[in-house]
């Protein structure tokens, strides 16, 4: 076994493993990232600088996996239920990034907080049958200077006081809202016509030239591109910090297939390197943060076995309302991917209670609605009928220019049926059985997307549109478009859920893994409820309490103007 | 292994000459270019398909273009220097491309088709004479096959319309014919053009 003098092993190079780095070389530790990606987005000859290898390129990150996981050789399996037999899918199953950077490279950059209810949902809103509806271990004020310190550190572009339903912050954004994008102008003027609460997306794209990284130029790809010139904040900023403390290495390209247990510790790791070649190291402490999907699936192949472990897989049941425009052309290629969002059917009125009822349950809560267009020009010509009338269909640009759409992030309930854990015949290109996944949304998802889905329709028809589709992901019955019955969210949450009590939660409230005494859990796996805001900033926020909390240091707000 | 950066591709590069001709019809077929605007022959789609059949025979294939910038709107013009893979990224694409042609370390799931295969097939059931047979009988013969039509218009599309580096969309047609300035980076666009109409 080779020996490593790191203070720590982080497993995950993503948003949640770049944060627990940050905090800990910041307070002298020494880190190891393990990451078993490649890297694209620091410059190899200068770890403390982006590099160039993103691009405005649809072919290269939407088509051809450059941000991995390839699903050939990792892929992963899916069945809805247990009843539909071992898997009825193998490849690609909402998966995040698998580089150097993780899920942050590809996002489009929300990054909402969530509000002081998502931590108390069962006090405040009571149980859900078949559902495990908890609070969590620790409330909205505790987090909130972590909240503070992170968006500062990755830069977040808002406006304090444009969401009348948002928690209580500590101090302002670090920097205004970027431009608002033309259909969402109309968009949120119509939503506010009809009573709902638009307001400038919270965003880690700068504003302003900020931390040394340059203000967007709106060059439209955002959402599942990297950014060529680095204006997301997230994660690069925190990684290339760690990095400038010279106490931090970077192993790229090194899987890790296991972690070392003996007793209550880990005493290492074993890895396969990029020419397939296996390894060991020791580990004093492992950080793991390798997504609500690849880190119980690590946590199986190291042999832990926990009732919890992997169950309450909640990815946010995605309701797509679309209208067409024909008189109007929205460009949303132009400007970051969301510059607008409502949070109104998170907030429980008479009419959402009146429709819970109807469907026999206690409750429901929506997720928050993002203001957006579609598509991109290979996108779009794939939706186009091949033949004589495709050139000038593409010219008519229905969907790329006329199509404005709605995406709420519905809040998934935790069910111990949807779930992670490992393929009992697939294996992934290294020998490793792949991550199966059972998932199917509950009564409360699909009543919350109903009843919601009519109100944005009303939206879109207040703003002009001559027809409106509905949608989701996943597909269900109701639904006038059929879509797989895969989620595509892109948002995995909640398969090491933290809480005091170590027969129910796999982690405890500082995300380390119950009865072991030195590995940490710093990414979304930990939470108790999803909510229905991007978990990213909350995953940041969490990482970086834990990490303090291994330190013995504070939140420290540090103006990187 | 591929070939040094002195080489100057053939044309076609994968596929035979019959093969290429025949590939040539069917995407004519798909995006023609009778309506004013240009087709799959002016954008060079069926090069692109071609190239992507024969991205092992570039060094380093010709799999995922270079970045950060084209040089079409600023900056040096990087694209064209295209990424090596890894032994992981070359497993996967060898794969896709060339299928698993019973090697083990392909097959760890099963058998692997691969579009090298799929075009193979694909184009020889168009028939030996589609290139010379009228438009509604290639049309019909396309038809006929919806799961070849169905790949081979999705490699239309990012022949047509991804970026030219990849050997289609040849001089940026399918980008300037429906209005779309492509990769904008690093000039991108103002404020006024993302919030006005």
């Amino acid at each position: 076994m080779s020996e490593v003098s790191a203070d720590a092993v982080i497993i995950g190079s993503g948003p949640g493993g770049a944060t627990a780095a940050e905090v800990l070389t910041r307070a002298g530790w020494s880190v190891v990232i393990v990451e078993k990606g490649r890297n694209h987005l620091l410059d190899p000859d200068d770890m403390t600088r982006p590099s160039g290898g993103y691009s405005n390129d649809e072919i290269k990150f939407i088509t051809r996996h450059f941000l991995g996981p390839d699903p050939l050789v990792e892929p992963r399996a899916f069945r809805v239920s247990a009843d539909d037999g071992e898997h009825t899918h193998v490849g690609e199953v909402n998966s995040i990034p698998t580089t150097v950077g993780g899920g942050g490279t590809h996002a489009d950059g929300k990054v909402p907080r969530f509000r002081e209810e998502d931590f108390r949902m069962l006090s405040v809103n009571g149980p859900q049958e078949d559902a495990h509806v908890d609070d969590w271990p620790l409330d909205y004020d505790e987090l909130e200077p972590y909240y503070a310190e992170v968006e500062k550190a990755i830069g977040v572009s808002g406006r304090q006081g444009a969401n009348p339903f948002a928690a209580w912050r500590s101090g302002p954004y670090p920097m205004p809202p970027g431009a608002p994008m033309y259909g969402a102008v109309l968009s949120s003027a119509a939503a506010e016509r009809v009573g709902l609460h638009p307001y400038e997306a919270p965003t880690a794209a700068n504003s302003i030239a900020y931390d040394g990284r340059p203000a967007c130029n709106n060059c439209g790809f955002c959402a599942f591109f990297g950014c060529p010139i680095h204006a997301k904040g997230d994660p690069v900023a925190l990684l290339t910090k760690a990095m400038a403390t010279g106490r931090c290495e970077l192993m790229a390209e090194t899987c890790v297939s296991r972690i070392l247990i003996e007793g209550s510790r880990a005493t290492g790791i074993e890895y396969i390197d990029a020419d397939g070649s296996m390894h060991t190291m020791d580990a004093k402490l492992v950080i793991v943060a390798g997504g609500a999907i690849e880190t119980p699936r690590l946590l199986l192949l190291s042999g832990l076995d926990h009732p919890a472990l992997g169950r309450h897989l909640m990815v946010h049941f995605q309701t797509i309302v679309v209208g067409h425009f024909s008189q109007l052309r929205l460009h949303p290629y132009k400007g970051r991917a969301v510059t607008h969002v409502h949070d109104d059917a998170m907030i429980q009125d008479e009419a959402s209670r009146a429709a819970a009822k109807k469907a026999g349950l206690p409750w429901f809560r929506g997720g928050m609605v993002e203001h957006s267009g579609g598509g991109l020009p290979i996108m779009e010509a794939r939706y186009t009928p091949w033949g004589r009338l495709h050139a000038q269909a593409m010219r008519d640009s229905n969907m790329r220019e006329r199509m404005w759409a709605f995406i709420m992030q519905g809040e998934d309930l935790a069910y111990s049926t949807n779930m992670v854990d490992l393929s009992p015949s697939i294996r992934d290109a290294r020998g490793l059985p792949v991550a199966r996944i059972t998932y199917a949304p509950g009564k409360h998802e699909l009543a919350a997307s109903k009843h919601h889905g009519k109100i944005l329709q009303k939206v879109l028809e207040e703003m002009g549109a001559e027809f409106v589709i509905h949608t989701s992901s996943p597909g269900v019955s109701y639904n006038e478009l059929g879509t797989t019955p895969r989620p595509e969210s892109r948002h995995v949450i909640g398969t090491a859920r933290m809480g005091d009590d170590p027969a129910t939660s796999v982690v405890d409230r500082w995300g380390r893994v119950h009865n072991l005494d030195n590995v940490v859990v710093a990414d979304s796996s930990v939470f108790v409820t999803a909510s229905g805001y991007g978990p990213t900033l909350t995953l940041v926020a969490l990482a970086a309490r834990a990490a303090h909390h291994l330190a013995g240091t504070a939140p420290a707000l540090v103006d990187w103007l | 292994m591929g070939r040094g950066p002195g080489y100057v591709c053939p044309v076609p590069v994968w596929l035979s000459d019959h093969e290429y001709a025949t590939l040539r019809a069917a995407c004519a077929q798909m995006m023609p270019s009778d309506q004013g605007g240009p087709g799959a022959e002016e954008g060079g789609v069926a090069d692109y398909i071609d190239g992507f059949l024969g991205a092992f025979t570039f060094d380093p294939p010709r799999i995922w273009a270079g970045g950060p910038f084209s040089g079409r709107h600023g900056g040096e013009a990087s694209f064209s220097r295209f990424h090596r893979l890894s032994r992981l990224d070359e497993l996967a694409w060898r794969m896709r491309i060339e299928g698993s042609q019973g090697m083990a370390e392909r097959e760890f799931n099963g058998p692997v088709v691969g579009l090298q295969q799929h075009y193979r097939e694909g184009l020889a059931a168009l028939g030996e004479d589609f290139v010379e047979v009228d438009g509604k009988e290639q049309r019909r013969r396309l038809r006929a096959d919806e799961r070849f039509c169905a790949l081979l218009w999705d490699h239309c599309c990012e022949g047509m319309y991804g970026a030219p580096e990849y050997g289609g969309n040849r001089n940026g047609v399918g980008w300037a014919y429906i209005d779309y300035e492509g990769d904008v980076q690093p000039r991108g666009y103002s404020d006024a053009e993302v919030s006005q109409p």
